[in-house]
């Protein structure tokens, strides 16, 4: 090949690059390795990881039972190696599955229109922050009920747009509605809260939307795409924007990533909505297509005056989410979320029959509750991780637990029990 | 075809859930969903069989043969993907203690080392999920360290006509104006331009090397110099770095910071669109100023996105670099150059490339002249390549280039499939004048013909309505 382009050593290609940028000496990196060492070498990584039987902790990555075809539908080739669907005539299979994953949501959320996905659930409260502004409204209000990282990516966003932003605090466990009020004003562009919260409990979104509303205000919801099984949603809370971190949709935990950030909206904000969209249309011989659409809203149009710059998103697990979704169907849904809940509840009720364990705040919550300790959590987390139990998180406002699916009512019990020994045990010191 | 909507019978599902072991709670009313949403209701093999059909109306770079221009759609090996589907990654909780997880903490620290140590930096976050999301981050460490030093005043960030649109988006995300400077005519920096708008307003300047068209600025250290000495910072955008892997590194070339796709140049598949992963390296004196998790890492630092990152990404990336190791590194790169400028040796004579020079990882061809022939356009070639089994290349990008093709065949690429791609472009080239009005109405043997976009865009149609 070198022969036929007249050259006899690779070094010719590079003749541009001046000598002195050009590397002397090679990367110090290992030497390459076969399939098998290196098979041997990431199996040694994973084996350092600790896999727990049971994992009673959420926060913003949820532990759900995901059905065993799931996983082969975004390992086929054709999904997994092909790029985003430019070539529409060449992309058909991808753009109908977003086209249906769109729908999913906007039939989860209750809004109008989807767009193909964002990079996490953080991600798409900023992009919701963003797409909320206009010139005379630019101030974000998010709660503190919501997930920190959300909270902290947000302020990141606004503070790249310089565009100000503000926390709304919480009272008992929840939004502040009367701090809320005192801080919505003229210029207000959104307030952004999650549904259930951080702390698992659910606010209350229609006062907050009649508020926010009254102010002239958007009302961002960012939402537990399980718990849209069974609650009211973001559309008839009255949200005009609904996103939300869709991992619990068949998507492992994979110690963080990737998930997938899901977008809604109506369509009075549709062409205000950032990233990919597929929208149907024929072609010449009336065939129904697929075409990815509405892009003069995007970067590579409006380059600096676009909104967002997000060009790859999730599509992938946009494809996972809509398999899961297609295998459980709006009753398996349901029943996910009434399970989780349920368990939820006894577990609850288990651990605070402990003397000194008490719900942290009053109120309605989903699959998390926060609980206070008479002990140092760390010794309760201890003797659950012997036992191969990943136990609720520590928190500044007590131990986060959540329950899914997935633990029986067995091991709930056994959990509660472990609690109450080293509750018993310590006090005892 | 049909939609998962229209598959399945209503009253079908499986049978996925145990039935309740404990007692059930119910949801007050008020809190409660008043309709049950609409979604599929299908047997397990209504699924798969759906999915199959799916499968067979799209093109992975499995299919075939993918030259499409900066997105570097080489091969992705299967080994990659196995690695990442171990329990002992997929079933780790981004908040499980330190302690259990530290072979998680490992493979970030490791990948952070190896992508150092090939871009030539101090210090990287995993966290930023694609190119765009990475190129948001570097411009905020460019804006933190201005702030930082009280430095209030830069505004502007320089960005090359010749650059992604995401480069100007993501300048705009971080409150720059964006100012775009003409390329010379190689299709590399104007250097005299760039003198001009350089001053004390000047926040940085985004730079992809080699750029758009293909081409290494041979002026790259007067470049960083330069931003430097107006008291700018240089940014890479690390698009196209599958040209120079072990040859040369943004670091040494004076970039202050940089964004990878391990999606491109790391062999992660891109999913139909992503999950991607783009992590950014910088410099040490601008690492207290990369993102953290406010949750996993408790400090006040900046945040992109949710936890870590795209974790199971950079999973696939590290086996990738780790099967490749130093020398295979290089290679990579050497013959992702080697096979570009085969091919456009190959095709040159018919089809005219932008510069004629030696290229790097990618070429453009310019159709301007042949479509004032012919009348076939660049998109009427793209779309006949379709008939043909190939993926068409990225197509009027860069701007700058009128009626612009540009190829990226890749290292996994072997000659005759260049040799193949090559011929088929020949064929075009001849069909376009004996009979255009075939190539305009290309493709003929896809599942859809042209796509009506007009019609989409005016009246949406963006979800399946019951």
């Amino acid at each position: 090949m070198l022969a036929a382009l007249g050259m006899t050593s690779t070094a010719e290609l590079y003749r541009d690059i001046p000598d002195e940028v050009l590397l002397k000496t090679p990367l110090n990196l290992p030497d390459g390795m076969s399939e098998m060492e290196v098979r041997a070498a990431m199996q040694a990584l994973a084996d350092k990881n600790k896999n727990y039987k049971t994992i009673l902790r959420g926060a913003g990555a949820y532990d759900h039972y995901i059905p065993s075809i799931v996983k082969y539908i975004p390992a086929k080739e054709e999904f997994l190696t092909s790029y985003t669907p430019y070539q529409a005539e060449m992309s058909q299979g991808i753009l109908q599955s977003i086209f249906e994953y769109q729908t999913m949501i906007c039939e989860l959320t209750g809004m109008d229109v989807s767009n193909a996905s964002v990079y996490d659930g953080a991600c798409a409260a900023a992009e919701a922050a963003a797409m909320c502004r206009d010139r005379k409204r630019n101030i974000t209000l998010i709660s503190e009920s919501a997930h920190p990282d959300v909270i902290n990516t947000v302020k990141t966003y606004c503070y790249g747009a310089n565009m100000p932003f503000a926390i709304v605090p919480m009272k008992d466990g929840k939004t502040d509605i009367d701090a809320l009020k005192g801080m919505l004003n003229g210029q207000t562009a959104s307030f952004y809260i999650q549904q259930p919260n951080f702390c698992g409990l659910f606010e209350d979104a229609e006062v907050i939307a009649e508020t926010v509303h009254e102010a002239g205000a958007m009302f961002v919801m960012g939402v537990n795409p399980i718990a849209l099984g069974i609650m009211k949603t973001p559309r008839d809370c009255g949200a005009d924007v609904a996103v939300g971190e869709g991992q619990p949709l068949g998507i492992p935990l994979s110690f963080g990533g990737p998930y997938i950030g899901f977008m809604s909206t109506t369509d009075k904000n549709m062409r205000k909505l950032p990233g990919r969209i597929v929208g149907q249309t024929a072609d010449h011989e009336g065939r129904t297509a697929y075409v990815l659409t509405l892009q003069a809203r995007e970067q590579h149009i409006r380059r600096e005056k676009a909104s967002s710059n997000i060009c790859s998103n999730e599509a992938l697990c946009a494809l996972t989410v809509s398999a899961y979704l297609s295998v459980m169907g709006s009753e398996g849904i349901k029943k996910v979320a009434v399970s989780c809940m349920s368990k939820a509840h006894y577990l609850a009720d288990k651990l605070t029959k402990i003397p000194g364990v008490r719900l942290a705040h009053k109120g309605e919550f989903f699959h998390e509750f926060l609980t206070t300790m008479p002990v140092c959590s760390c010794k309760v987390m201890e003797a659950l991780d012997k036992e191969g139990i990943l136990g609720g998180l520590p928190t500044d406002y007590g131990v986060l637990w959540c329950v899914t699916e997935k633990t029986s009512r067995a091991m709930l019990d056994r959990t509660a029990k472990i609690v109450k020994e080293v509750c018993e045990n310590e006090a005892c010191v | 075809m049909k939609l998962v909507f229209e598959v399945g019978k209503e009253g079908r599902g499986m049978s996925i859930l145990p039935p309740l072991d404990v007692p059930e709670y119910e949801l007050s009313p008020e809190l409660s969903r008043k309709e049950a949403p609409h979604l599929p209701a299908t047997s397990e093999i209504d699924v798969s069989r759906h999915y199959s059909a799916l499968c067979r109306r799209a093109h992975g770079v499995n299919n075939g043969f993918y030259p499409l221009g900066s997105c570097t759609m080489k091969y992705n090996p299967r080994i990659d993907e196995e690695m990442a589907s171990l329990d002992g990654f997929t079933h780790i909780h981004p908040l499980a203690p330190a302690e259990a997880a530290l072979g998680c903490h490992e493979v970030m620290s490791l990948a952070k080392r190896y992508l150092c140590e090939i871009t030539g930096m101090d210090n990287m976050t995993l966290q930023p999920a694609a190119g765009a999301h990475g190129e948001f981050t570097g411009l905020l460490l460019i804006k933190s360290y201005h702030i930082s030093r009280g430095d209030l005043n830069r505004t502007k960030i320089i960005v090359p006509d010749s650059a992604h649109g995401t480069n100007p988006a993501s300048a705009a995300m971080c409150g720059y104006t964006v100012v775009t400077t003409p390329s010379d005519e190689n299709g590399c920096v104007d250097i005299e331009a760039l003198k001009k708008v350089l001053g004390s307003d000047v926040a940085g300047l985004m730079l992809t090397n080699p750029n758009t068209v293909g081409l290494f600025d041979p002026n790259i250290l007067t470049i960083t110099r330069l931003v430097h000495e107006a008291g700018g910072l240089v940014y890479y955008d690390g698009a196209n770095l599958n040209a120079i892997m072990g040859m040369a590194r943004p670091g040494d070339m004076g970039f202050d910071c940089v964004h990878i796709n391990l999606h491109k140049t790391f062999a992660t598949p891109h999913g139909g669109g992503g999950p991607g992963s783009g992590p950014v390296g910088c410099k040490a004196f601008l690492a207290p100023f990369l993102p953290k998790s406010a949750l996993c890492e408790y400090q006040s630092a900046p945040q992109v996105r949710g936890f870590y990152g795209n974790f199971l990404v950079v999973v696939k990336a590290l086996t990738y670099i780790m099967t490749l190791g130093s020398k295979g590194i290089r290679e990579a790169s050497e013959n992702a150059v080697l096979n570009a400028n085969y091919l456009m040796q190959r095709i040159k004579g018919t089809f005219t490339p932008a510069f004629d020079h030696v290229c790097m990882h990618e070429f453009v061809l310019c159709l301007d002249e042949f479509k004032k022939e012919t009348g076939v356009s660049a998109l009427d070639v793209a779309k006949s390549l379709i008939d043909n089994g190939i993926h068409p290349p990225t197509m009027y990008f860069p701007l700058i280039v009128h009626e612009a093709l540009m190829f990226e065949p890749t290292e996994t690429e072997s000659k005759e499939v260049l040799d193949e791609a090559a011929d088929v472009m020949r064929e075009l080239y001849k069909k376009a004048f004996e009979d255009p009005e075939y190539m305009r109405n290309a493709p003929h043997n896809a599942v859809i013909g042209r796509p009506d976009e007009v019609l989409a865009a005016r009246k949406p149609v963006v979800r399946y309505t019951f």
